[in-house]
C-alpha cells in the first residue's frame, strides 16, 4: 500500500503541474505578445504629417516644431534651480512638483518637465541645457495653421483615448490622431506610417540591444500632402461675412461636386487648439452652448428649407406633367384649405401667377395649388407621396449625402409612414401636409443638402456628391463615389422654366432678391424664410425667421452653387441675400464692386437677435428695421 | 565490474532519462547566461562553460561509481556519513559566504558547497541505519536515532542559513514511512498543517465548525457495534483547537515580515486587490517574473535563445534555481510538459526499481533517492509556477552549480550501481 501511495503522489504532483502550466501558458496565453512584452520596448519614428493645401494650391495647414523640456531623474545632479526655472520659464513649485511625479513614474524614464516651448524659447534654451544633467529636450511636431479659417472642416488632431488604442491597434499610448474633420477623414493619408524598431531590454529597463537584430523593425511612411477643394480666399471671405452671424453656408462647384466652402458661423481661429493653451481654449469652445462653435452647421444644422423647395414642388408638378409653366393659380392674399377652408397667409401681394411669377415673388398660394394638383393625379395619396418623396430624395435630400466628411445629418424627408404614424393610417389627404409645397412643417435638410440640390438644379438635373478632397499628392482623386454623375428624376427639360423662374428673382422687379444683382453676372436663385420656435420656459415662443438663399451663377454652365442658411436672419433677401450676393461675385470677379453693400455686411451683427431668447424680457420678432 | 553483464544490468532507461535532464538543464543555462558579443561555447569563465566542466566531472563520477565494489557504499557508509558531517561544521570557521549564507569551501577553480554531499552521505547512513536487522522502529529510541541521523546535518545547514536546502533533508522521513513507522505520524503532520493554512485563509470559527463537522461525520459513519472511547475524539478536537488559536499568535508575533508576506501571497491572504498585486511585483517579485516568462512561452515557446524576459534577465537566479523559467519562455508548454514528463516517468521508475531489490540496504537507498529527488522536483517547479511559497532549492540535474549537479549524480548512480548488482549479492 506504501508503494502505491507514493508512486500515486508522483503521478497526481505530475498532473498538477501539468495543469497549472497548462492554465499559464495556454489559456493565460495572449498571442500579441510583443507590444505586451515587458522585455521589449518599441521605439516609434514618427513621419511627419501630410501638409494640407486649398484648391488653387494656397497653404492651409503645416507643421511646426515644439519643444519639450524632458527629464530622467535618476541622472540629475544637483543644480541652480531658481536659474533652470527662469530659463525655461516655470516657477519652482511647478518643478519640485513634476520631479516627484516622474520619479514616481520611474527613476529611468524620461518625463515631459515642460511642454512645447516655442521656438524662439528653445533657441534660448538651446546652448545652456548641456549645463543641466538629466534634462534634455525633445523635439515634436504640431500642426501650423496658415490660416484662421475653416477649423471645423480642417478638424484637429488629439492624443488617443483608450477608446481609440481600443478600437484602432496601430497606435499607442500618447499619439495624435486626427480626432474631426479633415484629420479625421484622412488621417491614414496625412499620417503616414510610423517607423518602429524594437530594443530588448533588461530588467533595469536598459536597452542591451535590437530584437531579433532587427529583423521586425520597420522604416516610417511618410504622410502624403492632399490638396481640398476648398478655395482659401472664399472661404476666409465667406467667414468674414459671418462674423456676428450664427449658421451655415456650403458653396459648391457644380460641374464637379467640389466642395468651394464650408463656413459655419460663428466660427474659431483653429491655432487656439494647438499649442500649450489648447485644453483651456478647448473647453471655452465646446462649453459655449449658445454660439456652439465646434457645432458645424454647414454639415449638421437641420431645419425646414422654405422657399427654396418650392422650385422642387415645380420640378414635379412639370415632370409628372400635372402642370405647365403657363398655367395660373389665383393667390387671394394667401389660400384656403381643408374641410373648414382655413386660409393661409402669403405675401407675395396676390393675385394670378404662373410658375415664373410663383417662383419669383414667393407665392405660397401657387405651389400649394401645384402640390394638390401633383396629389390629385394620383388614385390614392400614399401613391401620389410615394412619387414626391421618390423625386425630392434623388436630390440628395433626407439621406446622408455621402460627402468625404466625418460628420452630416440625415435631414427629413417625410413619407406616408410618417404621416401614417402622426394621423392614422389614410386618416390624412394633401391638405394636411400642404405646408411640404413651400418647404415647412415636416421637411428638414442641412446646408449641404441644399447646395447639392442647387447644384443639381443649375446642371438641370444630376450632381456629383459633395467632396472636399481634391487630389493627394499631386494625383486626383479617382473614388467613383465622387467622379460619376447621380442623375435626378427630373427630364433635364423640365428645368428650364424653373431655371427661369430663379433667375426673375434677381432680373425681375418684384423678383425677391431683384436688388442684390451682381452686375455682369446672370444669377439664378431663391430666397427663403422660415418661421421657427423655440421653448421659452415651456412656453412655445415664435423667433424671428431664418434667413435661407440658395443660388447658382452663371445660369449658363455653373460655376458656383450655394446655399446659405442663417438663424433669425429674417426674410432670405437680407442676410442669406446679401452674403450670396457678395460670394458669388468674389468668386467669379475675385473682387467686390459694391464695396458698400459689403461694407453693410461686414458690419451687421446679429448678436442683438440672438441674446433675446436668453434676455427673460419679452421681445419682439421679425423686425422691420435693420 | 564484469564487463558486457554488468553493463545489461544497468538501467538504461533511468541513465538515459539522466542524460536527456541534463542535457536540457545546460541548454537552458547556456541561454539563459550567454551574451551575443560572447557566443563561444566552452569559455570556462561563463556559467555554460563551467556547468560543461561539471557535467565532464560528474561522467568521471559515474564511471568511478559503476567501477567501485557495490558492497563499498555500505561498508563506508558510516565514514562517509562522518565525513559529510565534518565538511558541515567545518563551514563554519573556514567556509566562504555568498549572499549571505556560509555554504561553500573556496577550492580555487570552484566552490564545493557540503550540503549537496551530505544528501548523498545521510541518504547512505539512513539505508545502513534501518537496514541493521538491530533496528526496529518501533522502538522509540530507534526512531529517534533514526531522526537523528537525518535531523543532525538539517540543523547544520539550517544554521549556515541555508533553510531551503535544510528543509530537504526531512524528505528522508518517507524512508522511514516506508520502512514501518507507523502512517498516522504522517497522518498528524499533515492534520497541522492543514489547520495551520485553513486557520490562516478562513479563520479559527470555521476550523472549529470543520472539525466538528468532521467528528460528527466519524461518528455517523461508523459502524453501530464498535465502540469508541470518546477521549481520543475530544483530545482530537481539544488539540485541534488549541493549534488553530495559536497559529494567529505564532504567525503575527514568531514569524518574521518575510514570512507573513510569503504566507500572505501564496494564501491570497491580502483582500485587496491592489495591494496583492504590489506585493507580488515587491515581495513575490521572483515568482511574479518567472510566472510571466512561462505564460508568455505559449504552447511552443519562442525559441531557443529567443525569450526575451531571459535576455533581459527579468528572472533573478534564472541559471540556477528558476531554471525552469528558460524552458517554459523558450520551449514553451511542449519543453515544461516534456520536463515534468521526464521527471514523472524517472521517478516512478526509481520506485519500481527499488521495490525489485532483494536487499534492504538497496531498498531503503532507492527511497531515499526517490524521496530527496521527488521534493527537489516538487518544491523546485512549484516555486517557479506559483504553487508552492519560495524556497530556494535547485532543480535536480538541471540547475546550474556543480556540487548540486555530482551530489545528485552519485545519488542517482550509486543507486543504479547497487541496483545491477542486485542479483550478484555482496561477490
Amino acid at each position: 500500500m506504501k508503494k502505491v501511495l507514493l508512486s500515486s503522489i508522483i503521478i497526481l504532483i505530475g498532473l498538477t503541474f501539468l495543469g497549472r502550466l497548462s492554465y499559464l501558458q495556454i489559456f493565460s496565453f495572449s498571442p500579441n505578445q510583443i507590444l505586451e512584452d515587458a522585455a521589449i520596448k518599441a521605439i516609434y519614428d514618427y513621419p511627419e504629417r501630410g501638409y494640407i493645401y486649398d484648391r488653387n494650391g494656397k497653404l492651409l495647414v503645416a507643421n511646426q516644431a515644439a519643444y519639450d523640456v524632458m527629464v530622467i531623474p535618476r541622472e540629475v545632479k544637483p543644480l541652480d534651480t531658481i536659474e533652470f526655472c527662469n530659463l525655461v520659464g516655470i516657477d519652482k513649485s511647478t518643478f519640485i512638483k513634476n520631479i516627484k511625479t516622474a520619479k514616481i513614474r520611474s527613476p529611468r524614464l524620461p518625463y515631459v518637465m515642460v511642454s512645447q516651448l516655442s521656438k524662439e524659447d528653445y533657441a534660448r534654451l538651446q546652448e545652456k541645457m548641456r549645463k543641466y544633467e538629466g534634462f534634455y529636450i525633445q523635439k515634436r511636431s504640431l500642426r501650423y495653421y496658415d490660416t484662421k479659417s475653416a477649423a471645423n472642416a480642417l478638424g484637429y488632431i488629439s492624443q488617443v483615448t483608450p477608446a481609440d488604442l481600443k478600437a484602432h491597434p496601430y497606435y499607442t499610448q500618447g499619439e495624435l490622431r486626427g480626432k474631426t474633420g479633415i484629420e479625421k477623414q484622412y488621417e491614414d493619408i496625412l499620417r503616414g506610417r510610423k517607423g518602429v524598431k524594437y530594443i530588448q531590454k533588461d530588467r533595469f529597463n536598459r536597452d542591451i540591444g535590437p530584437y531579433k537584430n532587427g529583423a521586425l523593425d520597420t522604416l516610417p511612411e511618410p504622410g502624403k500632402e492632399i490638396q481640398l477643394t476648398i478655395d482659401k480666399d472664399l472661404q476666409e471671405y465667406g467667414e468674414r461675412l459671418m462674423v456676428g452671424k450664427h449658421g451655415g453656408i456650403v458653396a459648391l462647384d457644380p460641374s464637379s461636386g467640389e466642395i468651394l466652402s464650408l463656413i459655419s458661423g460663428p466660427t474659431y481661429d483653429p491655432s487656439l487648439l494647438v499649442g500649450r493653451k489648447r485644453s483651456a481654449n478647448y473647453s471655452k469652445l465646446y462649453y459655449d452652448s449658445i454660439a456652439k462653435p465646434t457645432w458645424d452647421r454647414s454639415l449638421l444644422a437641420q431645419e425646414s428649407p422654405g422657399s427654396p423647395f418650392k422650385v422642387i414642388n415645380a420640378l414635379i408638378a412639370l415632370q409628372e406633367n400635372v402642370m405647365t409653366p403657363d398655367d395660373k393659380i389665383r393667390c387671394y392674399n394667401g389660400f384656403y384649405v381643408g374641410k373648414n377652408r382655413t386660409k393661409r397667409g402669403c405675401h407675395c401681394g396676390g393675385g394670378l401667377r404662373d410658375m415664373n411669377s410663383g417662383i419669383y415673388k414667393s407665392c405660397n398660394a401657387y405651389f400649394a395649388g401645384t402640390f394638390k394638383q401633383i396629389f390629385d393625379n394620383f388614385d390614392t395619396t400614399d401613391e401620389a407621396m410615394d412619387v414626391w418623396q421618390k423625386h425630392v430624395k434623388s436630390f440628395g435630400l433626407g439621406e446622408y449625402l455621402g460627402t468625404d466628411l466625418p460628420t452630416g445629418s440625415r435631414g427629413r424627408i417625410p413619407g406616408k409612414e410618417y404621416y401614417d404614424k402622426v394621423y392614422g393610417d389614410n386618416r390624412w389627404s394633401w391638405s394636411y401636409i400642404v405646408s411640404l409645397s413651400f418647404g415647412q412643417g415636416e421637411v428638414a435638410v442641412t446646408p449641404i443638402q441644399l447646395a447639392n440640390m442647387t447644384a443639381a438644379i443649375g446642371n438641370k438635373g444630376y450632381y456629383y456628391t459633395p467632396h472636399i478632397l481634391k487630389k493627394i499628392e499631386g494625383e486626383p482623386i479617382t473614388d467613383p463615389m465622387y467622379t460619376q454623375r447621380k442623375y435626378t428624376t427630373i427630364d433635364k427639360e423640365n428645368f428650364d422654366p424653373v431655371i427661369k423662374g430663379m433667375e426673375a428673382v434677381y432680373k425681375t422687379p418684384g423678383g425677391t432678391a431683384h436688388w442684390l444683382q451682381v452686375p455682369g453676372i446672370d444669377i439664378a436663385g431663391k430666397t427663403g424664410t422660415v418661421e421657427n420656435y423655440t421653448r421659452i420656459n415651456g412656453v412655445r415662443t415664435q423667433l424671428t425667421d431664418h434667413s435661407i438663399f440658395v443660388a447658382f451663377a452663371p445660369v449658363q454652365n455653373p460655376k458656383i452653387a450655394i446655399a446659405i442658411f442663417i438663424e433669425h436672419g429674417y426674410f432670405g433677401g437680407r442676410y442669406a441675400g446679401h452674403i450670396a450676393s457678395l460670394m458669388i461675385e468674389k468668386y467669379l470677379k475675385g473682387e467686390i464692386t459694391r464695396k458698400d453693400l459689403e461694407k453693410k455686411m461686414l458690419e451687421k451683427t446679429l448678436e442683438k437677435e440672438y441674446a433675446k431668447p436668453y434676455s427673460g424680457e419679452p421681445f419682439i420678432i421679425n423686425e422691420r428695421s435693420w | 565490474m564484469a564487463g558486457k553483464n554488468f553493463l545489461k544490468r544497468i538501467d538504461w532507461l533511468s541513465v538515459f532519462i539522466y542524460f536527456a535532464l541534463t542535457a536540457i538543464g545546460w541548454l537552458s543555462i547556456y541561454s539563459s547566461t550567454f551574451t551575443e558579443s560572447n557566443p563561444s561555447l566552452f569559455d570556462f569563465s561563463t556559467f555554460y562553460g563551467k556547468q560543461f566542466f561539471f557535467i565532464c566531472v560528474s561522467v568521471i563520477a559515474i564511471v568511478f561509481v559503476f567501477a567501485t565494489e557495490a558492497n563499498l557504499f555500505e561498508r563506508f557508509s558510516g565514514i562517509i556519513y562522518t565525513i559529510g558531517i565534518v565538511l558541515l561544521l567545518g563551514l563554519f570557521p573556514f567556509g566562504k559566504t555568498i549572499a549571505g549564507a556560509t555554504s561553500w569551501y573556496n577550492l580555487g577553480f570552484f566552490n564545493l558547497q557540503p550540503s549537496e554531499i551530505a544528501k548523498v552521505a545521510t541518504t547512505l547512513a539512513m539505508a545502513k541505519y534501518l537496514s541493521d536487522i538491530q533496528t526496529d522502529l518501533r522502538r522509540q529510541k530507534d526512531k529517534l536515532y533514526a531522526f537523528g541521523i537525518l535531523v543532525i546535518p538539517a540543523i547544520l545547514i539550517v544554521l549556515q542559513p541555508d533553510p531551503g536546502s535544510g528543509v530537504v533533508f526531512f524528505a528522508l522521513t518517507f524512508v522511514l514511512f516506508r520502512e514501518g513507522l507507523p502512517l498516522y505520524y504522517m497522518a498528524i503532520g499533515l492534520v497541522v498543517l492543514l489547520i495551520f493554512v485553513a486557520t490562516l485563509k478562513f479563520g479559527t470559527i470555521w476550523v472549529i465548525i470543520g472539525v466538528s463537522i468532521l467528528i460528527a461525520l466519524f461518528y455517523l459513519t461508523k459502524r453501530e457495534r464498535v465502540k469508541i472511547s470518546p477521549l481520543p475524539i475530544i483530545l482530537f478536537f481539544v488539540v485541534s483547537v488549541s493549534i488553530s488559536f495559536s497559529v494567529r499568535f505564532v504567525f503575527d508575533s514568531v514569524f518574521e515580515q518575510h514570512h507573513r508576506d510569503r504566507f500572505n501571497l501564496w494564501l491570497r491572504l491580502e483582500k485587496d486587490p491592489k495591494k496583492l498585486e504590489q506585493i507580488r511585483k515587491t515581495i513575490g517579485y521572483n515568482t511574479y517574473q518567472s510566472e510571466k516568462a512561462i505564460e508568455s512561452g505559449g504552447f511552443t515557446g519562442k525559441g531557443f535563445l529567443q525569450g526575451t524576459r531571459t535576455k533581459g534577465d527579468f528572472v533573478p537566479e534564472q541559471h540556477s534555481d528558476y531554471i525552469f523559467t528558460t524552458i517554459g519562455e523558450e520551449w514553451g508548454f511542449v519543453g515544461t510538459a516534456t520536463v515534468v514528463l521526464l521527471f514523472s516517468i524517472l521517478l516512478l521508475r526509481l520506485v519500481y526499481i527499488a521495490e525489485r531489490q532483494k536487499n534492504a540496504f538497496s531498498r531503503i537507498y532507492g527511497y531515499g533517492v526517490i524521496s530527496i529527488l521527488f521534493v527537489h522536483y516538487l518544491i523546485n517547479i512549484g516555486m517557479v509556477i506559483g504553487l508552492v511559497p519560495t524556497i530556494g532549492i535547485p532543480l535536480p540535474f538541471m540547475s546550474y552549480g556543480g556540487s548540486g549537479l555530482l551530489g545528485f549524480t552519485l545519488l542517482l548512480f550509486i543507486f543504479l550501481k547497487l541496483d545491477a548488482n542486485r542479483l550478484k549479492e555482496w561477490d
